[in-house]
Parts: structure tokens; sequence; C-alpha cells
């Protein structure tokens, strides 16, 4: 079931509030995981994980370092998810 | 042995969460008003498990009332505990300013991450490895709760784990005198901190009959030095003190709580779970705490026992502190606070040592409870009924905690 990008910002806004407490209103597009949201990277692994199963899809680890900015998690989600 | 006081080491801070209070002076207030923290527990695995023993001293302020959702996520609970009680007791200290690298902190565990270490066993076992979650292992080592401390307050000095059962707590705080008189620190943050009131140390304590029963009627269930008693009662939570060379709280003008003046340690190797039945491992640790101290047996008016309520141990530290102490026993005041508090494991020895500070302090010791038929075998000096009030002058204390493994840990405490 393929969701829009902004259902997907949405639901990775509250994987992100859920582990880290950062505001959901700060988890915008294009903001980098690592520059402006301050995510080291267990933080990241917990948060791919658990977008996995929220948007059931498989996010590769080879795929997560590409992963800089919500807009990369978001578009590419969506397109696994088409 | 010899007495290293030239660097005198004195309390200026206190902090506690446990299952009479979410802080130290609820606890405080709770012991003198002689409340009981065991409670029937009403979590789904106690029946799901068919648990033997349905009740438990658990924690009277959740954590999640306290600290930011995401700390109680990223932090087993033994180390939210710590970093509660530590906060605490850091705000209670002034918040002293101190170069990082002359802070540091001690924070022992029984047990350690046990709701982590199995949890995530669970989510191994049913969602597989990829499920796990990526700070397991941070969150369920043993040094956890003095790591999450260290980084809380900046301390840089070291941050130090000791663990010895039911006596990492106090010893903690005999690592921290050390640091700050070997010149180390001039203030450490030290304490214990335990969250084990889970199913499976539950089974594991019941099964070797270490446990109270008494199921239908827990506030009544832990008695030491009663002749009904029948184990202890199972406790959580975190104390931790701050602790500061003399020298350092006088530049500051903090108040001081009382002096940490020594710590006594031995060791049983007699068993892995009994005490040496005559004592003589504990008399030592005593003795030793007192002679660190500067103190002749006679001058302690006052013992903070470890007392569990079982009934082999109980008995073991009366021979012990008869053996130390002699004929000078009958003369002091004993109190049982686990009586009321329950068994708080590695952090048993720390509440019990911030427990005695406030008596030196408030000269006032809460008395034990549910002693209704006292054992003839332990002839105790044991305060019941009202707190007894301490007299004025120069006091000396002692706070004695045991641990399995035959670890016996002594701390003298000293009015100032």
């Amino acid at each position: 079931m393929a969701q829009s990008e902004q259902e997907i910002l949405e639901g990775l806004a509250e994987i992100v509030n859920e582990e880290t407490g950062l505001d959901t209103a700060s988890v915008e597009m294009d903001k980098s995981f690592t520059e402006d949201l301050d995510i080291d990277s267990l933080s990241m692994m917990t948060i791919v994980v658990n977008a996995e199963e929220k948007f059931g899809v498989r996010i590769p680890d080879s795929e997560v370092k590409n992963l800089k900015t919500v807009r990369d998690a978001v578009t590419f989600i969506a397109g696994a998810q088409s | 042995m010899t007495s290293n006081r030239d660097r005198r080491v004195v309390v200026t801070g206190l902090g506690a969460t446990t299952p009479l209070g979410g802080t130290a002076t609820e606890t405080w207030e709770a012991l003198l008003a002689g409340r009981s923290g065991a409670r029937t527990m009403d979590f789904d695995w106690v029946a799901k498990y068919e648990l033997p023993v349905t009740f438990a001293a658990t924690i009277a302020t959740p954590p999640i009332d306290v600290l930011a959702k995401v700390e109680t996520r990223r932090l087993d609970p033994s180390s939210q505990y710590a970093l509660i009680a530590a906060r605490e007791a850091w705000a209670d200290a002034g918040a002293p300013e101190v170069d990082p690298e002359r802070l540091g902190a001690a924070i022992g565990s029984g047990i350690g991450g046990v709701w982590t270490l199995l949890d995530q066993w669970d989510v191994l076992k049913e969602k597989g490895p990829r499920r796990v979650y990526p700070l397991a292992v941070p969150m369920l080592m043993p040094n956890g709760p003095a790591a999450a401390v260290s980084l809380d307050l900046g301390a840089r000095a070291g941050a130090h784990t000791t663990v010895s059962a039911c006596a990492s707590g106090a010893e903690s705080m005999g690592y921290a005198i050390d640091m700050i008189r070997t010149g180390r620190a001039d203030v450490v943050v030290a304490g214990g901190t335990e969250a084990a009131v889970h199913p499976l140390p539950i089974s594991g304590f019941a099964a070797m009959q270490a446990l109270s029963t008494r199921n239908d009627d827990p506030a009544r269930a832990s008695r030491p030095y009663d002749t009904g008693r029948d184990g202890f009662v199972l406790g959580e939570g975190a104390a931790v003190i701050v602790l500061e060379s003399e020298e350092h709280a006088r530049a500051r003008g903090a108040r001081i709580y009382a002096e940490l003046a020594s710590v006594g340690m031995s060791a049983d190797a007699h068993h892995i779970t009994a005490p040496e039945p005559n004592g003589s491992g504990a008399a030592r640790a005593m003795l030793f705490a007192v002679e660190r101290a500067d103190l002749s047996p006679t001058d302690i008016i006052h013992i903070n026992a470890h007392a569990t309520s079982t009934p082999v141990g109980d008995v073991a530290e009366y021979n012990a502190i008869k053996r130390a102490f002699g004929d000078h026993t009958e003369n002091m005041s004993v109190t049982a606070t686990k009586s009321m508090t329950g068994h708080l494991l590695g952090a048993a020895g720390a509440l019990e040592a911030v427990i005695t500070i406030q008596s030196i302090y408030h000269r006032l010791v809460p008395a034990t409870i549910n002693l209704d038929d006292q054992d003839p075998e332990i002839p105790l000096n044991v305060v019941t009924g009202e707190h007894q009030k301490l007299p004025d002058g120069d006091l000396a204390a002692l706070n004695n905690s045991f641990g399995f493994g035959g670890h016996n840990v002594a701390l003298a405490i000293r009015s100032i």
C-alpha cells in the first residue's frame, strides 16, 4: 500500500520523536539526520528498523549511509512501497 | 591498618528514589512514620508465571513521572533510578562548581540491566537479530548507571562500578572515599541502584527460599529479628550521595550532613551465599571501619544493620556485631530499615548509608517495624515503636552491608 510523501514524513517524524525526543515539527524534508537533527548512528539504526516495520519496506544496511536527509528517507520509502 | 583522615571526606548531598518515596526526604519521612513499602504486585507476569511470591517493595514514583520520555526509552530502569537519585543529590548539594576532571562517579549495582537483557532476548527469539535494540548492550551492562551519571554531570575523573551483590552500593561509597583520599577527585557522586523486580530474579531468589512468602500480608512480611521472619522482601530503587573533600566543601560554604569517615571491607571465603556463622569476616570489616575512622569500638552508638529478615542472616550479623563489640553491643541502638524499605540488593547499602547519614544529621533513628517477638538468639538493642533521639555531641555510627559471595562492607559515619 503506497502512502503519500506527506504521510511518510509524518510517520517518520513520529518514529524520530519516539527514539530521540525531538519535536515532530523539527523533522522537515531538508533536514540532515546527523548535521541538523544530531541523530547518531545507533539511533539511526533504530529509526530505520522501526521505519521498516511501520511502512512495510526493507531498507538494506548498505542503503542507510545514503539516507542523509529526511527527504532521502521519505523518497526511498515511497519508492520501496510502490 | 592505619587511619587516613588527613583528607576528610564529607557528605553534602543526598538523593534517593525508593519504595517509600521519590526523594530522599520523602523516604526519610516515611521511615519516621513507620510505613512499609511492600505491596502486592499488579503486573500480569505474576499470575502468568505463577510466581510463588506475589509482592515486592516496588518503586514509589515511576521514572516516567520524573525523566524525559526519551531517557526512559534509552536507559535501563537501573540507570533511570540512578540518574533520578544522582540529580536529586547533585541539586541538594547546591550543584557544586567543580572542574569536571576533578569530579567522579561511582555507582554500584548487584544485578545490572536485567530487564533489558531479558526483554531483548525475547525480541531476538520472536523477531530476529535485526530487531534487537542497538542500545541493548550499553543498557544492560552493569556499568550503565555509572556511565549515565557520569555523562549527565560531566564527571571526568572516573566512572566506576562496584559489583558485590547486596554490598555493591556501600562498596561504591568506599571506592568514592578512596578516590578523594588518594587525590583523584575533589567531588564524587556515589551510590547504588537496582531494578530487579522481574520474574527471573524473583523466581531465583524464591527457588533458594530467600524470599518471604507472606503473600497475604506484604506490609508485615519484612520482619528482621522477629521469630516469625521467613525471608527478605525484594525492593528496587537507587540512593546516591555527593561526597567532597572537606576542604572543597568548606571553601564553597556547603551544608555538610556528616563525615563519611571510612570503609571497612573483608571477604568470608566461606560459602557462595551463606554468611560465616560466627561472623568473623563481618566483624573484621566493622573493626577496620572503626579503626580507620580514628574511633574506638565504644565510640559507636548506633548501627544501621544489614538485617534482611532471613532466618540465618540476621543471626550471623548479630554474632559478628557481638564478636566485634563485645559488651558494648548492648549500648548501641540498632535499626533494621529493610523492615520498611524491603531489600534493594545493590542499592541497599547506599540507601542505608543515606538513612544513617540522615540519622546522624537529624539525630534520630527510625524504628524497626514488625518486630513483635524478638528472636532470643539476637539480643540486640533494637529501636522499635517510636524513633530514637540521639544525644548531643559527637556521634559515630556504622552501616553494615553484606552480599552473596561473602562480601562484607561497613561504612563509618561521624557527625561534624
